[in-house]
């Protein structure tokens, strides 16, 4: 017998009778949406930055590059005109279609490499304020159908407190977050 | 790293001997609790997802073979290789092997950047890889700064909350060249970064575990705050995921209840910076998913202990533990230390983790804090009783304990010792007050009283 029949077979003899999956139905986050982002972004580290247009992005990120920066956008109509090697890459702007305002996470699913959002020193999210929802209830009622081959939940910069509970931003990922919330 | 075989009380005392650093790691965990519980009350639903979350784990254990085969068949189909173990060692041997079979013919720096699994931990993983020529690199920070120390992680969510940042800083000193004295947690990070930033960029085969599986897509789900694990996997051609069977959920609409509970619990924080689902390999990479039972599915046939395995491993019980917190990680012996730790383990091997469920106060904290409802302190209870049974805990505690049942049950005998014991207690003090008394070392012993509740009784009944 095969260690899969093996434990399945054991799995089955051991699990006890079945017991049916409870029901979820959970309070909405009744807060203003936005407020509540920017709230639980700031206080991990991340910016809300509020537009009217793609363009305010380009001159805010332009603003804050240092000089000779490679900068690269997954976002039409967003073009920085820089090139370098994705190990090099200062600033990665992508879009997502699903924030959660109860613990400010973005559903990001990149276009170019999966590993973009990551390895970019700095990253900017641009979203939509219409696209904000209360809960992470409400957030996999929106992606529980969709079809993927990596997705993530960003929740502000990277960062660890491994070193005597001293929270430090920048451990692997992005030492920064940037989310540009559209107002439409 | 493995553990030299000890008794949770000895490595606890010896743990106890630097008072100041033991009301400091007391402290340091029991700020996290503050953390945890700030976060927790700002839910108003908290206690329903509490609720929730067991409920579902406790369908999953009771459709775990349903479960299984539906993750493994959703997998594959996604183009997942799927490895079944039965215990640690046929999942290490597994490991190798498709590490083996991805390097052959290839030129691939036999080198693994491994981001946090308590279950390799457990299978003792990197030993066995070490012995057969391959490097394994851990990339969290805190599991960096142990295996670079050549200790185990001491928590499962905190690997070196027991190291000072002094240390921290001569250990990097050493060993990745930082200014020595310099312990500014900013600079070492940042040092740790670009250290590891280079092994991501040139190694090939990466492993992370697996937080949450979910049966109806096939996609697992992996949960860090560094990015350690995506930087990982995504650079690399050959990605491995190990998971315990019991990690499954039933549908990804479910992770939304696990993901509310998991961080809160665990930091305080609202999420982790990255919950990662990993669905399909990127193309031309390889994903493998290692899926192992060692002794759960024998702990899922003992009714008493079988909800030990709705355990989502975010260390709530450790930091809220007066015991954990005041004897440190590494004095439990096991990969998974603390109150859920002393429940696992006595599964896997009962002599030598019989002294574990001892190792509590039964006060209860860690069942309240459980983002599953463990019922972890009446565990501990349970398997006090089958140790015994069992003939597992010390003959001297055995023939004590059956001394006290018997003087218990004759009231003649009793009132007889109560007497001798106040007036040898009162005339020869150091009797009692001596170190051979283990209650005395840590106490004060009282003043024995002049006479028994049975003599008063007798005196003023009117």
């Amino acid at each position: 017998m095969s260690s899969r029949e093996e434990i399945l077979a054991k799995v089955k003899l051991n699990q006890p009778a079945k017991v049916e999956l409870p029901t979820l139905d959970f309070q909405d986050l009744n807060k203003d949406l936005l407020e509540s982002f920017k709230a639980v972004l700031a206080s991990i580290g991340g910016e809300v930055i509020e537009i009217n247009s793609l363009e305010e992005i380009k001159n805010y990120v332009l603003n804050q590059a240092r000089e000779n920066a490679f900068l690269y956008s997954e976002v039409n109509g967003i073009d920085f005109g820089t090139k370098g090697d994705l190990k090099d890459l200062d600033f990665l702007l992508i879009e997502s279609d699903l924030g959660v305002a109860e613990n400010a996470a973005c559903w990001v699913v990149s276009k170019s490499e999966r590993v973009a959002p990551f390895i970019t020193q700095y990253l900017g999210i641009v979203i939509k304020k219409k696209n904000l929802v209360g809960t992470m209830h409400e957030a996999y009622n929106v992606i529980s159908d969709r079809d993927y081959g990596f997705g993530v939940f960003i929740a502000g910069p990277s960062k660890t407190a491994d070193i005597e509970q001293s929270l430090v931003l920048g451990a692997h990922g992005a030492r920064g977050l940037s989310v540009f919330v559209v107002n439409e | 790293m493995s553990f030299k075989e000890t008794v949770h009380s000895e490595a606890a005392l010896k743990f106890n001997k630097d008072f100041d650093r033991t009301t400091w790691h007391d402290e340091t965990l029991w700020f996290v609790r503050q953390k945890r519980d700030k976060a927790a009350f700002g839910v108003p639903d908290w206690e329903k997802l509490r609720n929730t979350a067991s409920q579902i784990k406790h369908n999953v254990i009771s459709n775990l073979h349903e479960y299984l085969i539906q993750f493994e068949e959703n997998a594959i189909k996604n183009g997942v290789k799927v490895h079944w173990a039965k215990d640690g060692e046929e999942h290490n041997a597994i490991v190798l092997d498709i590490i083996q079979s991805y390097t052959k013919n290839k030129n691939i720096l036999p080198s693994i950047v491994k981001s946090k699994s308590m279950l390799t931990e457990e299978c003792h993983m990197n030993d066995f890889l070490h012995k057969n020529g391959l490097e394994v690199i851990d990339t969290d920070l805190g599991e960096r700064i142990v295996q670079l120390a050549e200790e185990p992680p001491s928590h499962i969510v905190m690997p070196c909350i027991h190291w000072k940042k002094e240390e921290i800083g001569e250990l990097f000193h050493k060993h990745l060249g930082t200014e020595k004295g310099n312990k500014d947690p900013q600079y070492l990070t940042e040092a740790a970064r670009q250290h590891l930033r280079d092994k991501f960029l040139t190694r090939d085969i990466a492993m992370t575990g697996v937080n949450f599986a979910v049966a109806e897509t096939g996609e697992f789900v992996v949960c860090t705050n560094e990015g350690n694990a995506d930087i990982g996997a995504h650079l690399a051609g050959l990605h491995i995921a190990c998971m315990g069977i019991e990690k499954l959920i039933p549908e990804r609409k479910h992770l939304g209840v696990f993901l509310r509970l998991l961080a809160r619990s665990a930091t305080g924080q609202p999420i982790t910076t990255y919950s990662s689902h990993f669905k399909k390999p990127k193309e031309g990479q390889e994903m493998h998913i290692v899926i192992v039972d060692n002794g759960r599915s024998q702990q899922l046939g003992r009714e008493d202990f079988r909800n030990s395995l709705k355990c989502i491993r975010c260390g709530a019980c450790m930091n809220t533990c007066p015991v954990y917190r005041r004897s440190g990680g590494h004095s439990y012996h096991n990969a998974v230390p603390g109150p859920i730790g002393a429940i696992l383990a006595p599964n896997m091997d009962m002599r030598a983790n019989a002294d574990l469920p001892f190792a509590s106060t039964l006060c209860g904290s860690c069942s309240n804090v459980c983002p599953v409802k463990i019922d972890i302190h009446q565990q501990l209870y349970k398997w006090r009783q089958v140790l015994v049974k069992e003939g597992y805990t010390p003959k001297s505690k055995t023939i004590m304990m059956y001394g006290m049942g018997k003087l218990m049950a004759s009231p003649k005998a009793f009132q007889f010792s109560g007497k001798v014991g106040r007036i040898l207690m009162k005339q020869i003090p150091a009797l009692v007050n001596n170190k051979l008394n283990p209650w005395y070392l840590h106490r004060e012993m009282p003043e024995p009283p002049k006479e028994s509740f049975g003599e008063w009784y007798k005196k003023n009944r009117k």
